[in-house]
Parts: C-alpha cells; structure tokens; sequence
C-alpha cells in the first residue's frame, strides 16, 4: 500500500484527523496492533500526551483526570481489556463525565487465537450493560465519521461512548500485504 | 519481627497538616477514610472526593496533572486503594510529569470493611514499589515532625509519600458525594464550563 499523506490517507490516519478534530490532547492505551498508527502518531504530535498503561482501567480514570483539567482524552484498547474495566466505568457515568474509546476487536472475524474469543464475543453487550454506548464500524469508508460523530456524542452529551472496530476492518487493513 | 507498617500517626492531624493553607493544590481522594478525612479539613471546590472507582485515585491525579501543568495536583489515598491501583504507580512514574504528588495513609488496614490486614500491613513496602517503578523521590513518614516536612514537599515537588498511620478508626465525616456536583464545580474552579 503507497499513500501521500492528505492526498489519499489511510483510514487510520483520517481516525487520527478526527481526533485532532476533535480537540483531544490526551490519548491513554494498551497497546494493539491494530491502534499502531495512532500510538505512532500520538507520540510524534507535541499536542498530544500519549500515555501507555499497564491495564484498561487505568485509562478510564486518567480520562475522567483529563475532564477535571479541562481536556480531552481517548482511551484505545482492544476488546480482551473491556472486561477490566467495568466497575472503573462508574467513574464517569456517575460523574456525568465523557468517556471516549476506540477498540480493536479480536476474536471475531477470522481468530486463530480462541482465548481471544469469550472477550470478543461478550464486548457489545458488557459495554452496553456497563452504560457505555457503543458504535461499531466494519468498513474503511465509514471509520472516521463514526469516530467524529462518537467523539461528539461523548464529549458534547457527556457520556461513555465505545466505536468497535471489526476484525475484517483491522484485518482488512493492517494484516494483508 | 515488627510487621512493615506499625503506624502510629493520628490521621486526623496528618491530613490537616497535609491540607492547611491549601491555595490552589488540586486534591484527589481515595475512596473510604481518605475522602472523609480530607472533607474534614474543609470542603472546598478543588477536592474531588471519591466514593468508587477503587484503585483510580492516582490515574485521575496523573489525567489531571497533564491537563494542569501549571497547577499542582495531590492524590490523598489509603493504602487499600493504592495497592488495587498499584500499577499506576508505574504508569505515572513512566509519563514523567512533575506537578503530582501522591500521599498513601497506610494503616495496613481495610478500615472500611473491619480492619483486615492489606498487603502493606504483610509484606509490601508501598514505597519500595513506587522507587521501583521510577519515582526519584520517595519518603516514609513515621511522625508529626516528617509530616510538617513532608507538607511543603507534597505541593512543590514530584514525591511517592507513605504515612504511618495508626489503625484507629475515626468518626466518619461525610463530604459531599454526587459525582456530577463535585466534577461541575471542580472543573467551574479552573475555569471551565459545560455550556
């Protein structure tokens, strides 16, 4: 795959672009290969402070830190964090606070690794009973307008929002050469 | 063999000396006697007090610091709280910001469910984890003269505090908990609204 950047970019650098639309300077992770681009992207960006965590739900409380100050943060993990994090999601819904996050989806759409499975397939509905809102998208054309609708959903509305992305999208992307 | 924590500190007048003259610092509280006891000393927009997310207390302090440069940040917590968080501990000390201290009033105790034995009331040696994890200034304080040292420290400087307290529990003092109302008015003290 050859791309210049701003004449024809990739979906994760345009996910990137509306995260900076969004006015996001903070960006928590646990790392995963298919948020790569935007850990890369994160780190070189002086407006942004990317902070690796060492388990999901750290991210939840350091974006309900960065509300306080007066900032915005996302959170990116993959779906085998979800589970960690479900009483930490308390944090925001009681505290009327945005919550925003990407996941990466596994054990859904092609896994070779079946202990990925039991978390992918309970994400959707674990967030959901967790009060979180979840989008999910499946193709590249619609990644980054659902990642710039959720991002207002979140912030301007003040609740938790999760974008999904599917393994056929990560895989689609990031795994065929 | 002494167990490693066998605090005598009254945390009642740790936490006012932590807290007197407070200015701008930004508090954060963990859940349990560390809330109440910061409430005690007067409650004020900028402490945020929490009822929950046990084990967020620092990862809120870390969130907020690097949104408030410019502002200092204290996370006030038990040692329960902070050894279910404990790799925040990494996690702050790997972000390298400057304007966060942490203070653990470490009883080696869960005061809130019937005084059971915590880890550091075993085995561990908070501060020995937090030096392992990267924090360049760590301190155990075992009286009230570390404590008035300790103070100015907590509000300048980037430091991991223990503070042996004794397990002697206190009355209860109820700040308030409506998380939206205490985040409005927090973030109404910086200067930021939701409108």
């Amino acid at each position: 795959m050859s791309n210049t950047p701003g004449s024809n970019p990739t979906w994760q650098e345009s996910v990137y672009a509306a995260l900076k639309a969004a006015r996001i300077t903070q960006m928590g992770y646990v790392p995963d290969a298919g948020h790569a681009h935007l850990i890369t992207a994160a780190h070189a960006d002086p407006d942004m402070t990317a902070v690796v965590l060492t388990t999901e739900e750290e991210g939840i409380a350091l974006s309900a830190g960065a509300w306080l100050g007066g900032q915005r943060s996302v959170m990116l993990m993959q779906s085998s964090g979800v589970g960690n994090t479900i009483n930490m999601l308390s944090l925001p819904l009681n505290c009327r606070m945005p919550f925003f996050t990407l996941i990466t989806m596994r054990g859904e759409w092609g896994e070779f690794n079946p202990w990925q499975v039991p978390m992918g397939a309970s994400t959707q509905p674990v967030l959901t009973a967790a009060g979180v809102h979840v989008r999910r998208a499946d193709r590249a054309d619609e990644v980054a307008e659902m990642v710039a609708a959720s991002a207002a959903l979140a912030f301007d509305s003040q609740i938790p929002v999760a974008v999904l992305l599917s393994q056929r999208l990560i895989g689609a992307k990031v795994f065929v050469k | 063999m002494s167990r490693p924590n066998d605090g005598t500190l009254d945390r009642r007048d740790v936490v006012a000396t932590l807290m007197r003259d407070p200015g701008d610092l930004l508090v954060i509280t963990g859940l349990g006697a560390a809330t109440y006891d910061v409430g005690i000393t007067g409650d004020r927009p900028q402490n945020f007090y929490l009822w929950g997310a046990m084990g967020g207390t620092a990862m809120i302090g870390l969130g907020l610091a690097i949104a408030q440069p410019k502002k200092h940040v204290l996370v006030i917590t038990g040692d329960g709280e902070m050894l279910m968080g404990m790799g925040a501990l990494a996690t702050v000390a790997a972000a390298g910001v400057t304007n966060l201290s942490i203070a653990v009033l470490d009883n080696g105790r869960y005061g809130e469910t019937g005084s059971q034995f915590s880890h550091t009331g075993l085995t561990t040696d908070l501060a020995a984890v937090a030096a392992a994890c990267g924090w360049a200034n760590t301190t155990t304080a075992r009286d009230m003269d570390e404590v008035a040292a300790l103070a100015p420290r907590l509000r300048t400087e980037n430091v991991f505090a223990i503070i042996r307290i004794s397990a002697e529990e206190k009355p209860r003092f109820l700040p308030p908990r409506d998380g939206a109302y205490l985040t409005d008015r927090f973030r109404r003290s910086l200067g930021f609204t939701n409108d």
